[in-house]
């Protein structure tokens, strides 16, 4: 079944808010190999101004991509999951993820194009606290290998 | 703000200039490494843990998960910049996979070399270069970082 393109512009209702703990930080951040005490030391992160520890840059791909299963489990997109190749991803970052914090994730389809034999869907995650303030933008490609 | 030893200075755009190249880093992948980043990150694809599950589905073996390269990468860019959070901006196209096989494991090669710097804003853009067995593995890999 081909990608379904009515999905291009979709909007999808706020997630649940997911709870930014030190934990998962210190977790993600040994995972990734960044030995910056920012992750991991409360006086270090506070030595620079920040509330509590911050996340690596990479980090909220751990938010935006339980948003974006929304659509990749919706049985009408028409996504199989077993052709999927991430193709690109970016962050743009209002301020750090940080510790304590309680994120929404809203979920948009940007576009979605045929391309070569494969289908393209560019989503766009807009990731904000529960008071609305914007904390990152990630914006994911993911390719649908064709059928042989 | 308080000086602690332990926290080290945020680089200034006034020590920048376009060409500058960052200290390149060879990072050494291995399974262990991709089940620790499978359980941080919740991406539990099989493809990057289970051996025979990856070859059933046309893989030459088991790969990274690109999300895991490219957040590897960047740490290079966090040590440079001195704080992990100064990072604003990070995108990339992941254009190969990274072959991660049981007994020999990968080396990823990161070098990073500045693209513009923005003395108004101090802001400065990086371009990152990885690869893994002689190959491109990031393609358009640039980080922008905010500076002192």
């Amino acid at each position: 079944m081909p990608v379904n393109a009515d999905f291009q512009g979709r909007t999808y209702p706020p997630m649940e808010p997911y709870g930014v703990s030190a934990a998962k930080i210190r977790e993600f951040a040994e995972a990734v190999g960044s030995a910056d005490p920012v992750h991991t030391d409360v006086d270090a992160a506070r030595a620079r101004g920040y509330a509590d520890v911050i996340a690596p840059p990479t980090f909220a791909v751990l938010i935006a991509q339980q948003c974006d299963a929304q659509l990749i489990a919706d049985p009408d997109a028409g996504i199989d999951f077993s052709r999927v190749v991430h193709g690109e991803q970016k962050f743009v970052h209002h301020r750090p993820l940080t510790a304590g914090d309680s994120i929404v994730g809203t979920l948009h389809v940007d576009t979605v194009r045929e391309a070569g034999g494969h289908a393209m869907v560019t989503t766009r995650t807009e990731l904000a606290t529960e008071g609305g303030e914007p904390v990152c933008t990630a914006t994911s490609t993911i390719v649908i290998r064709g059928g042989e | 703000m308080p000086e602690s030893t332990a926290v080290p200075r945020v680089r200034r755009a006034a020590d920048v200039t376009v060409g500058d190249e960052l200290p390149s880093t060879t990072i050494h992948v291995d399974r262990a490494r991709l089940v620790q980043y499978a359980g941080a990150s919740l991406d539990r694809n099989r493809i990057h843990w289970d051996e025979p599950f990856a070859k059933a589905v046309g893989l030459p073996d088991v790969i990274a998960h690109g999300m895991f390269t490219m957040g590897a990468a960047v740490t290079l860019v966090c040590d440079w910049v001195g704080d992990a959070g100064r990072v604003v901006e990070y995108g990339t196209r992941f254009t190969r996979p990274v072959v991660v096989p049981y007994e020999s494991g990968a080396d990823l090669e990161v070098s990073g070399v500045v693209k513009a710097v923005d003395p108004e804003s101090r802001r400065v853009t990086v371009e990152l270069t990885a690869t893994a067995a002689g190959e491109k593995v990031l393609g358009r890999a640039v980080a922008v970082a905010r500076l002192d």
